[in-house]
């Protein structure tokens, strides 16, 4: 049964190209949380341009995600459903009031000072909460920490994912979409002083990600409760490309070349949920749900990936358009003068 | 509490607080989903007599409607992903065992969220980016892509009223799943029509109440004569359908699901020559509806086509298949008394246009009459979607499996329908605000600066 890899594979290349956009739409709110400096206000804007045109679209990798899922590997989705029923409730309540609260911010122009400050908050914490309980999913999934026999759950609803490893995942998804966040903004701006700001924010949540990776690994060894992430040669692989990348993002950023630094900030996320994937084979829930037996019926699978293939015709020449529109040069500044001449 | 076997073993209060939080989730996205599928359509118009006539005031009516789409089609987006994760969290057994036969609509309908979402972006942010050409494309595009992920979302929602491509095997299980056998479904047809119609009507007749509020206050604006008159011109075509299209929904229903027909028309015993009942408060327990105002044979008629049809009633079924009768009676009432005082609304503006020169009556009688008719759209698409999932119950499969067989198990549902109430209570409050604020700082209103430092976009 080859078909439910190759829907699994195309599972996780949503979810790598989820991370890597809409991942960094949610890394501005933490930016936008500690604007700090005399140019607060600018860094803010700044967020706010560069999320405004694409956020929604990042947004849909997510969906496809999800219905992947529940089509092709309805097993996996109950049971996900069921035993991470309050992490993910509180990521989608994360993901509803983070929409909210942008379009508010950025639309509610009129609204009196302290409500725009509270549009901003919200944008900020729900930012921050939606990748934490994202990670925090993750982690529990990969642990071993959900048990299932004969399609029925039998651990709770706290317990597998209220519990070192998930949170560190948790914490370490946030600094990780913080980071992407920062490393794109420098090339969002043709402001050197704002340029400098995403750049040492971006050093420093370099740092912060390859601290927490580690955490992270410590965690999954002195918690897992079945199954160790780290198995065999392939995860290494990653560990070590992953460090190399993040070693190379450090350089690009040190040395200002900012075009290299996005570009390599998104490889070392991709290897980073890739290298997730690799670890996870061959299961989809740890360890009782494996990716050949959650899947659908093989001709279900064939009859997705048909429509994806066919979608992917209308999919990608829009996504290519969307991207050349506003994210070839920055425009930060075009827009700031269009605004002052309205 | 009930008693069911193994499995199923829960309290039925938290059955009960799953539906309410999916029929509040759904309740609360269906009005920013209509929103979204019917104001890009109003936004390109608008766009389009700007580029044709030059005319100033349609380039700032255009700008003000991509604002409030913005703003309302976001919320619907994000609303909308509570929904497809919701169907997990709350029912996971009928995701389990759905999933795969409606996974044609659903994957299909990914590709009108991404189109929407990208031509969204495109269309709002890149004015002085793309050619006048393609920005309009853009909008159009938008508008499509809409209409066609409601084309989606509705045929998964056929299929949940009328079942097929599958078996059902010995062991329980979902066997021989012909998901493109699921999708091509009769009954999803006249959803989509009445639920596209709905929302073009719906939408129109909110904006055209705005508009026309405003011109009972700055009777000169011209600006919102000219939005007034789109809006209307989207209100009354779609007004004077949609009694056709509900005509065929109740037939279908009648065809498909004759206890859902019967708990709507509020027709407890089986007999020809069945009248149609307007308004009247059913009573299970006496079976009847009282202080009904009948019309007799006219329910045989609109149901079978012949007043001497037989239309059974509830009693053909067993009690504990019925659908609650009172709330889909009532459901059912309060749609149609709004899409009748719609369709009022919408002929005085026809009659006034073909016979006092073609021109839409603005006397403040006809203002106010828009203005009231504001809501009952919205009113009548949420009526109208309590007739068919409640219609629906007990069966979320519809005689296939149980509500409270594919509900979670887990326990205390009861807090994340509290916190999904508050958060989108508060969250309708908050979008109310926005947009009165929104239409105050408008285009057309004298003294509505944008304050310094402000984003006029």
């Amino acid at each position: 049964m080859i078909l439910p890899w190759i829907t699994a594979s195309v599972i996780l290349v949503a979810l790598v190209v989820y991370a890597i956009l809409g991942g960094a739409d949610f890394g501005g709110g933490l930016w936008d949380l500690l604007a700090s400096g005399p140019r607060a206000r600018r860094q803010r804007e700044l967020i706010t341009e560069a999320i405004a045109p694409v956020w929604e679209a990042n947004h849909v990798w997510l969906i496809v995600v999800i219905v992947l899922l529940f089509t092709c590997f309805p097993l996996a989705f109950s049971v996900i459903s069921i035993s991470l029923h309050v992490p993910l409730a509180l990521m989608l309540l994360g993901i509803v009031m983070r929409a909210a609260a942008f379009v508010f911010r950025h639309y509610d122009v009129a609204a009196p000072d302290p409500v725009q400050r509270t549009w901003g908050q919200l944008f900020a914490w729900s930012s921050i909460i939606t990748p934490f309980f994202l990670g925090t999913a993750i982690g529990a999934v990969s642990l071993g920490s959900i048990r299932v026999e004969d399609e029925v759950v039998l651990t709770g609803y706290f317990g597998p994912w209220f519990r070192p490893f998930p949170v560190t995942v948790g914490v370490f998804t946030l600094v990780l979409f913080a980071f992407l966040a920062a490393v794109y903004l420098t090339k969002e701006t043709r402001d050197p002083e704002l340029q400098e700001d995403f750049r040492d924010r971006g050093l420093m949540a370099q740092l912060w990600v390859v601290v927490l990776a580690i955490l992270a690994a410590f965690a999954n060894r002195a918690d897992a409760a079945h199954v160790q992430l780290f198995r065999g040669v392939w995860p290494w692989i990653f560990v070590v490309l992953g460090l190399v990348l993040a070693a190379a993002v450090s350089f690009a950023l040190y040395r200002r070349r900012y075009t290299w630094a996005r570009v390599l900030a998104a490889s070392e996320v991709a290897t980073i949920v890739i290298g997730w994937g690799a670890a996870m084979v061959p299961y989809m829930i740890a360890p009782d749900v494996t990716i050949e037996e959650a899947a659908a019926p093989p001709h279900v699978h064939l009859l997705i990936l048909t429509v994806l293939f066919v979608g992917a015709f209308t999919l990608v020449p829009s996504l290519v358009w969307l991207y050349r529109i506003f994210k070839r040069e920055p425009i930060f500044e075009e827009l700031e003068q269009e605004r002052e001449r309205v | 509490m009930d008693s069911e076997e193994g499995a199923y073993l829960k309290p039925v209060d938290d059955v009960l607080f799953a539906r309410l939080q999916m029929a509040f989730s759904l309740g609360f996205h269906i009005v920013f989903a209509a929103i979204g599928i019917a104001m890009p359509l109003l936004m390109v118009f608008a766009e389009r007599l700007w580029m044709k006539t030059g005319d100033r005031e349609y380039y700032e009516l255009t700008k003000a409607w991509a604002k409030g789409t913005a703003i309302l089609v976001a919320i619907g987006a994000a609303s909308g992903t509570v929904l497809s994760f919701e169907l997990g969290l709350l029912f996971p057994t009928f995701m389990r065992h759905a999933g795969p036969v409606i996974s044609m609509p659903f994957s299909m309908e990914g590709f009108a969220f991404f189109a929407e979402a990208i031509f969204l972006g495109i269309y709002l942010y890149a004015w002085n980016r793309i050619s006048p050409r393609l920005h309009i494309l853009s909008g159009v595009l938008v508008a499509l892509a809409g209409a066609l992920s409601a084309v989606f979302v509705i045929t998964a929602n056929a299929w949940m009223n009328y079942p097929k491509g599958f078996r059902i095997a010995e062991d329980g299980t979902f066997t021989d799943i012909s998901p493109v056998s699921a999708m091509l479904n009769p009954y999803a047809i006249h959803e989509i029509a009445h639920m596209l119609v709905a929302a073009y009507l719906s939408t129109g007749i909110l904006v055209a109440a705005i508009h026309a509020f405003i011109l009972l206050r700055r009777p000169t604006s011209t600006i919102h004569r000219k939005a007034f008159g789109l809006a209307m011109a989207m209100v009354i075509p779609t007004a004077i359908l949609q009694p056709v299209v509900g005509d065929l929904s109740a037939r279908q229903v009648a065809r498909y699901q004759p206890l859902k027909f019967a708990a709507m028309e509020g027709q407890f015993r089986t007999e020809a020559h069945a009248p149609l009942r307007l308004g009247g408060i059913p009573d299970p327990e006496a079976m009847e509806t009282r202080w009904a105002l009948e019309v007799p044979g006219f329910l045989s008629f609109l149901g079978y086509g012949r007043a001497s049809a037989e239309v059974k009633g509830l009693e053909e079924w067993p009690r504990e298949d019925w659908p609650h009768p009172v709330i889909v009676h009532l459901g059912f009432q309060i749609m149609v008394i709004c899409g009748l005082v719609l369709l009022a609304v919408a002929l005085w503006a026809l009659f006034h246009w073909l016979f006092k020169g073609r021109r839409l009556p603005d006397s403040r009688p006809f203002l106010w009459a828009t203005v009231i008719a504001g809501p009952l759209g919205m009113i009548a698409i949420e009526a109208g979607w309590i007739v068919t999932e409640v219609g629906r119950q007990p069966w979320v499969i519809y005689e296939i499996m149980r509500t409270k067989e594919s509900a979670t198990p887990m326990p205390g549902m009861i807090v994340p329908f509290i916190v999904t109430l508050l958060v989108y209570l508060g969250l309708s409050a908050a979008v109310i605000l926005v947009m009165y604020r929104q239409i105050r700082i408008g285009p057309g209103v004298p003294g509505a600066a944008v304050p310094a430092g402000g984003k006029a976009k």
